[in-house]
């Protein structure tokens, strides 16, 4: 799915698609800018975007002996080839960046995505999966030398094991359709991502989808039971299946975020949970983020796990409020929806002492659902946030840091400073409960140097999360997008364990090349040993 | 044989840069609680990471604890114990197996990093997770001497491989652990359990998956065979079998749900307080209703909850066991004569899937069986090459878990 350029720029968020001009990188600083507190990096050579590794001319040269190998396998309809077909593929949901691949391939099974990896990797030449192509990082962007692997026709449910409590289904169904498949007995399954009518139980596998629950409920990687993937020499792997923890290595965990660069995912096997009794929700207006943040922080400390806690600032509560009418307060700075979900008895008890808290924090609106159509109103205004702002402006970066909670405050103070130096503006939506931040910063693509500059904002913003001691991304993965941001959190040592972790699986690196890692080392250079022959090992050490 | 205890991380890299170079095999410890499990390893030094033991950073209200992997469970417990918080995965305590019950609130053995290096879990792992869905972040140094960090303090992150989740239940067999983050949660206002009487096994598991099935958020779910109950305080005055539904919550919402549950299920039931709750759940956690015999061994079998009444049926048509279910079912620990060849326990599990662990037997039988459960080629071969990635010359707690591992 990609947006078409006949789409208006608002709309797209709606279609989950290009919700996010995402592009980071490096960027000029604007004219007369103040120092910030941390460096940006500013690389005048190599321009704002991310460079994708250059397309090796061994592969490219073989393109037509390997159409005809693919071809020779599979039904004619199942390997595109032609400009228009592949130009369908040729982004994700990171729209910034388009290209398309050398060719796409839609298997029909196990069976034939198996010989289509293995006849790939006897050519060394490179593979990419998508799902629905969703990702907001740039995780399914294809490459000129590699073969875009659709696991689209992966869509049927496999097995509803009630008595179990899990379902399993192949990667490429819906995440909503999962529970859509289990309601009729009043179950579902929990991570419920925003793209989540569209994203795919595969893709939220390689990238650890969130949601708005996952404060309570957990991660994708919180509600897994085992997997079937292939291996990029073709070798199916079952990792688990309907019981809990691994017999070895917890390799279902090492995958599970692992956005494409391990394995193929073609089934999935998740928890279901039985449908809380009830949900309600109260809406908290304050006069300043300081006031809402206190109160998030008092909510967490009183004890109280909220199925859904929320933040938004004036300028998004304007924008939705214009947008859908969701009947926000527009005098406040600052809007919280505080959800709870449950046993009616335990979800009155605890919203009225959210409640309290709001109150003697000084609260100056509040609001608690008293019906399940005033609980959707709450939420109908957060999640048309995106394209309230699209509306607004011609365009925007959404970006997705996390952060201590404590932090807030002062983060959010840093990141009205550097509006004011880059000369943009930005709007904050916060999942505030888990401290992941989805700043958007606004922007006009069409003013020459903007992009840039919203881009090295952008930067600046995830560095700062970083410098708080934060992380660069909470739930929309590093992908191609925070590639080369990844050494502000990760030393050499580290990201080289990490790409060890990758050699295991794929030692030639042609599995989603170009993502998540912003260096590529050989495999036989990261398992080179320096060895330090004969010395006395530690006489100074206490020995018992 | 001798017993190196770095108490910087810098040490303990140097130790095992030194350890690598010559290929010496090492025996990674924290306070040896867990000594016992696993396939013997044969070492030439012991590298204890008992000097890691402090606890570097608690912030409760934002539910993240970092301290050093040798930091003792009892100490982390206690802490935030005082902050109305605590660990949700329930580690167990696997020491004081055939303690008396009344010493059920006694202090955890073990470390802080032991629990996340054997993901160990105890009764409410299926409605909060494992070890390994709480460790949010670590340190580490690996068999190449190389030290590396994964995750961070804050819950939602996804930048970059979940080497945390790698590390969790590798058994000190990929990286020396010394700091772990983990995430922690407010301790419930309220815990009470509902008891029903007298059920048999496949019973018992109907009634749990009734109950997990329900909207009444059960945070425990176990059914104790009446020799096994007789070893549980209630049990011994009540005679029968008992199938205990925890139920933890504010108070007016516990009270609600076990009304609910009485409901659903019917029959036979008792109400449990909170200290008989406690008490109860610990000991089912830390195995004390089947307690080490010489000549015995215990199986910890990890299965889907609806199979385990067939699987058990299986295995005790061929071998007289004492066993209990945990988790609704889906954890089985099946205690039987030393004889039972393992095999049979692993071809039980054939149909159904799941795996079976040799979890307590002597050292000389456990170097005879294979005590993690064999896995297909491909993925043994998998997990080697992770493990190369790792520790390329097998210095680190070498065969613990498989002979190539």
């Amino acid at each position: 799915m990609r947006s078409g350029c006949a789409t208006r720029r608002w709309l797209r968020p709606l279609l989950l698609l290009g919700s996010a001009h995402l592009r980071v990188g490096v960027g000029q600083r604007p004219p007369g800018a103040v120092m910030l507190p941390f460096p940006i990096p500013i690389d005048p050579q190599r321009g704002p975007r991310v460079e994708m590794p250059a397309p090796e001319p061994g592969i490219l040269a073989q393109r037509e002996a390997l159409l005809a190998e693919l071809r020779a396998g599979l039904a004619d309809d199942q390997v595109i080839a032609d400009d228009a077909g592949l130009r369908a593929y040729d982004s994700d949901a990171l729209t910034a960046y388009r290209q398309p691949p050398l060719l796409a391939v839609l298997p029909n099974d196990v069976a034939e995505l198996s010989q289509v990896l293995a006849i790939c990797h006897r050519r060394k030449v490179k593979v990419v999966a998508r799902g629905a192509g969703t990702s907001l990082s740039g995780g399914a962007l294809p490459l000129a030398d590699a073969v875009l692997i659709g696991l689209g026709r992966f869509n049927r449910i496999l097995d509803i094991d009630y008595d179990n409590r899990c379902i399993t289904a192949q990667s490429g169904v819906t995440n909503l359709a999962l529970s859509e498949a289990v309601a009729e007995r009043g179950f579902y399954y929990a991570p419920d991502p925003s793209s989540q009518i569209a994203c795919t139980i595969g893709g939220n596998v390689a990238e650890n989808s969130g949601g708005v629950h996952c404060l309570k409920y957990g991660m994708t990687t919180n509600n897994l039971l085992g997997l079937e993937m292939v291996l990029l020499d073709g070798t199916p792997i079952r990792l688990g299946g309907k019981h809990q923890d691994a017999e070895g290595y917890d390799l279902l965990g090492l995958l599970t975020g692992s956005e494409g660069l391990l394995g193929v995912i073609t089934e999935v096997t998740a928890r279901i949970l039985p449908r809380p009794e009830t949900a309600r929700a109260a809406l908290l207006g304050f006069a300043s983020n300081e006031d809402a943040g206190r109160v998030v922080a008092a909510i967490i400390a009183a004890g109280i796990v909220p199925a859904g806690l929320e933040m938004m600032d004036r300028f998004i509560v304007a924008a939705t409020e214009a947008f859908c009418h969701p009947g926000y307060p527009l005098d406040v700075e600052a809007l919280l929806i505080v959800e709870l979900d449950g046993p009616g008895a335990e979800v009155d008890h605890l919203l009225a002492q959210v409640v309290d808290i709001a109150r003697a924090q000084g609260a100056v609106s509040v609001r608690v659902s008293e019906s399940e159509a005033e609980r959707l109103a709450f939420w109908s205004g957060r999640k048309a946030a995106f394209p309230a702002v699209g509306r607004l402006s011609p365009d925007y970066l959404c970006m997705d840091g996390t952060i201590p909670r404590k932090r807030l405050p002062e983060v959010l103070r840093r990141m009205a400073e550097l509006s004011r130096e880059f000369g943009l503006r930005v709007t904050n939506v916060f999942h505030a409960g888990d401290g992941n931040l989805h700043p958007l910063i606004l922007y006009d693509a069409n003013q020459p140097g903007e992009l840039e500059r919203a881009e090295a904002f952008g930067a600046a913003i995830l560095r700062l999360c970083v410098a708080v001691g934060g992380v660069l991304t909470g739930e929309h993965g590093v992908g191609v997008e925070k590639r080369d941001l990844m050494g502000t959190m990760f030393d050499a040592e580290d990201l080289a364990q990490q790409q060890r972790v990758k050699c295991a699986f794929d030692p030639e690196g042609r599995l989603n090349p170009g993502k998540v890692f912003p260096q590529l080392h050989r495999c036989a250079e990261l398992g080179r040993m320096h060895v330090h022959r004969g010395r006395v090992p530690f006489p100074e050490l206490p020995r018992f | 044989m001798q017993r190196l205890m770095p108490s910087r991380p810098e040490e303990l890299a140097e130790i095992l840069r030194w350890a690598a170079a010559d290929a010496v095999p090492l025996a990674v410890t924290g306070s040896g609680s867990k000594a016992g499990i696993g396939t013997p390893v044969v070492a030439e030094h012991e590298l204890s990471l008992a000097g890691f033991d402090r606890i570097h950073d608690y912030e409760p209200d934002e539910l993240v604890l970092t301290a050093g992997a040798g930091t003792p469970l009892a100490e982390v417990e206690a802490l935030l114990a005082r902050h109305r918080q605590q660990l949700a995965f329930e580690p167990p305590d696997m020491t004081s197996v055939g303690r008396a019950m009344a010493d059920a609130a006694a202090p955890r053995a073990g470390t802080l990093g032991g629990v996340v290096a054997a993901n160990l879990s105890g009764p409410r792992r299926f409605a909060a997770g494992a070890a390994r869905d709480h460790c949010i972040g670590l340190r580490a140094v690996s068999g190449r001497g190389e030290g590396f960090k994964s995750g961070g303090r804050v819950v939602k992150n996804v930048t970059g491989f979940d080497l945390s989740k790698l590390l969790s239940g590798s058994w000190g067999t990929l990286a020396a652990l010394w700091e772990v983050t983990v995430k922690v949660v407010p301790a419930p206002e309220c815990a009470r359990s509902l008891v029903l009487c007298g059920l048999e096994a496949d019973e018992g598991v109907r009634a749990m998956t009734a109950a997990l099935s329900s909207v009444h958020m059960v945070s425990g779910a176990a059914h104790l065979p009446a020799p096994v109950a007789a070893r549980c305080g209630r049990g011994a005055a009540t005679g029968a079998a008992l199938t205990l539904l925890r139920v933890e919550g504010p108070e007016p919402s516990v009270r609600h749900r076990l009304a609910g549950l009485q409901t659903l299920l019917g029959g036979d039931s008792l109400l449990l307080g909170e200290a008989e709750s406690g008490v109860l759940w610990r000991a089912i956690g830390d195995l004390a209703p089947l307690p080490a015999a010489d000549d015995w061994v215990l199986w910890r079998i990890s299965l889907p909850p609806a199979a385990a009444p067939g699987v058990l049926a299986a295995l005790l048509r061929q071998a007289p066991c004492d066993w209990l279910f945990d988790q609704g079912g889906g954890l089985l620990w099946l205690h039987c004569p030393v004889e039972t060849p393992a095999e049979q326990v692993r071809a039980a599990l054939a149909a159904c899937g799941g795996h079976a662990t040799l979890w307590r037997a002597s050292a000389a039988h456990r170097a005879r069986v294979t005590v993690f459960h064999p896995q297909p080629p491909a993925l043994a071969a998998l997990s080697q090459r992770v493990k190369h990635g790792f520790d390329p010359r097998g210095i680190l707690n070498p065969g613990r878990m498989y002979p190539d591992t």
